[in-house]
């Protein structure tokens, strides 16, 4: 998407006739004065950081830094990918992150159609306005919260108890298979609303036109839903998945951090919690292990956002670049 | 005839229309209890008595009031510095994440800018590549950012991202505007602060709204860039500290990745107190909520996602 927009403004600048001459260079000083402001900015807190890849073929040592540690080829990569609780990570943040993917993408597709079938104009309004309320919590609130809803006194167990589904209250935190349940049910508490809002503003847009002619023809509520409506949003639907699919693996940090514990960490624990660990667990510290996990990750994303671009290509559906 | 088959057909309609309202409706209501309980809940055990709450059973109202909850988190050390430095923060880090953001805009939005398209693409990869935890933490260390309160501030002063949502905000301004002041002699920065600035008032807002909310709920740049030094520590690092204890002790396990890491706090904090911080914490956010909400929409309508 915005790569393309850089190219198409190229060639408007070159139809705007500015041309680099002196005099142009002169009349615009100060912006280039800014801009080489940002630059340098951008090149230390964006760009450097890149460079420290590096690290990830060092044996890197606090004491030596960047320039003066060894390097050691691929071996620390051989190393992760020979360890087995790497391995698990990977597992762990995929499957959480597409589950994520998945299931927050449904339900604000269902929570943004339902909503727009509401009549009353102050329902809407209400129940929306509520629904994105908790977007804008903290991580740590938010976890707060579902721990005191799920620990022994909480209102889950008193329910479930109350309707004699268990005799005594479940310890939601120390099962491993509620675990990966949990965190997608904890994201779409946090996000379903929030994430409903751009669906709603493409269902809004919407020509009435649409569906009054699919009314004639007989079609019921649901058909036109089916019929009108998704296929509609379907473009927006195309490039929300594709901007959200190389952040799969980005969708695991927080959440898992803050709920995780011993009991269950051999599902919990994700990519990024891997590379923490490296990065500030006193003894085994580990800069280049760390980094070396990290630019696996960030790879990945981005091969995963290539690829989703290419298929969309393919299908015709809408493309980021 | 046709009249007769209509009929039958329109009832059957309507009771479908009904069973459809009446599903939605209690989807809706549904929905809107399951947002609201648990922070609801939390509110009703804060205002609670200590040892009473510990019993557990109480839904939407205390059952033996008391504030001495509250009394007890706002004596707290980390929570005194921690608010200050997050209120800190939140101010100088939103007003200066503004001005380097709606600049870079206003430079990118300018048609005749030279390096324009070279500009632009210069931030737009810092949005799909970047370095990661560990490179970032040693580049702040010979930068000496670590221990320090800026390193709050200075390293996401710039976000590619709102960048584009207010440079496309800008371009939408007419350049007869910008024109017409230059004939009168005004030089760029002159255009910014008085044509452009001006007309860009929502679309600021909207983005100040959303770093503010940003700084107001960061807790992990506090853990690991001030860890160690309590002076910096953050609001939300405290509650996670608070939190943290339970998750530790309440699942009997030695601690997972979060509880091996910081897990100094070795008595468990009450239910209460844990609650009243969490409240606290999230009261400002709940307060201003209502009013500024709609800022939140327009923002992500603005430039974001239909560009």
């Amino acid at each position: 998407m915005s790569l393309s927009e850089s190219t198409s403004r190229r060639r408007k600048k070159r139809a705007n006739g500015v041309e680099f001459t002196a005099k142009e260079f002169k009349r615009q000083w100060i912006l280039i004065a800014i801009a080489a402001v940002y630059v340098i900015y951008g090149i230390i807190f964006y760009y450097l950081p890149l460079a420290g890849w590096i690290m990830a073929f060092q044996n890197y040592k606090y004491k030596t830094g960047i320039t003066g540690s060894k390097f050691v080829g691929l071996a620390k990569f051989q190393f992760l990918f020979s360890d087995a609780k790497f391995l698990q990570v990977i597992r762990n943040t995929f499957c959480m992150g597409a589950l994520n993917l998945i299931f927050s993408t449904v339900m604000a597709i269902v929570f943004a159609i339902l909503l727009n079938e509401i009549k009353n104009i102050w329902g809407k309004k209400i129940v929306q306005t509520i629904s994105y309320l908790p977007h804008f919590l903290s991580w740590i609130v938010v976890c707060g919260l579902v721990h005191d809803a799920l620990s022994s006194t909480g209102i889950i167990n008193e329910l479930l108890v109350k309707f004699g589904i268990i005799d005594s209250p479940f310890q939601f935190f120390a099962s491993k298979p509620w675990f990966w349940p949990l965190v997608v049910l904890t994201n779409l508490w946090k996000e379903t609303g929030w994430n409903a809002i751009i669906y709603l503003a493409a269902i809004t847009s919407i020509d009435p036109a649409l569906y009054e002619s699919a009314s004639i023809d007989g079609a019921g509520r649901f058909q036109k839903m089916w019929y009108v409506t998704l296929p509609s949003i379907r473009p927006t639907i195309m490039i929300l998945l594709l901007m959200n699919i190389g952040n799969v693996l980005n969708a695991g940090f927080e959440l898992q951090y803050i709920l995780g514990n011993g009991v269950i960490q051999s599902v919990s624990r994700t990519i990024d919690i891997y590379v923490l660990d490296w990065a500030i667990n006193g003894r085994n510290m580990d800069f280049s292990l760390g980094t070396a996990a990290g630019i696996f990750k960030t790879l990945v994303a981005l091969i995963l956002i290539v690829a989703g671009n290419t298929i969309a290509k393919k299908t015709g559906d809408e493309r980021l670049f | 005839m046709s009249i007769n088959t209509m009929k039958p057909k329109k009832k059957k309609m309507a009771t479908e229309d009904l069973i459809f309202t009446i599903f939605n409706t209690t989807i809706m209501v549904l929905f809107t209890i399951v947002t609201l309980y648990p922070i609801l809940n939390t509110l009703a055990i804060s205002f609670n008595e200590g040892s009473d709450a510990v019993r557990g059973g109480i839904h939407l109202l205390p059952r033996v009031f008391s504030l001495k909850s509250y009394k007890t988190v706002i004596k707290t050390e980390g929570i005194i510095t921690g608010a200050k430095i997050t209120v800190l923060r939140t101010v100088i880090g939103t007003l200066s994440s503004l001005i380097a953001n709606a600049l870079l805009s206003f430079i990118l939005s300018r048609k005749r800018f030279l390096f324009k398209s070279g500009l632009s693409l210069f931030w737009i990869i810092t949005m799909y590549a970047n370095g990661g935890l560990i490179p970032t933490m040693v580049l702040f260390r010979s930068l000496n950012l670590i221990g320090t309160f800026w390193v709050y501030v200075i390293p996401g002063m710039v976000s590619a991202f709102n960048v584009m949502v207010m440079r496309t905000y800008m371009a939408g301004i007419p350049d007869s505007l910008e024109e017409s002041a230059q004939l009168e002699g005004a030089g760029y920065m002159t255009v910014f602060l008085k044509i452009i600035s001006p007309l860009c008032k929502p679309v600021y807002a909207t983005i100040a709204l959303f770093v503010a909310v940003y700084h107001w709920n960061s807790w992990f740049d506090a853990m690991l860039y001030n860890r160690t030094n309590t002076k910096y520590t953050t609001l939300q690092y405290e509650l996670q500290k608070l939190l943290a204890s339970v998750t530790a002790q309440g699942q009997g396990g030695g601690g997972g990745a979060a509880s091996q890491t910081d897990a100094t706090v070795a008595t468990v904090i009450p239910i209460t107190i844990r609650s009243a911080a969490t409240i606290l914490t999230m009261a400002p956010i709940i307060a201003l909520y209502p009013f500024l909400q709609r800022y939140f929409v327009t923002g992500l309508t603005i430039g974001g996602v239909k560009e």
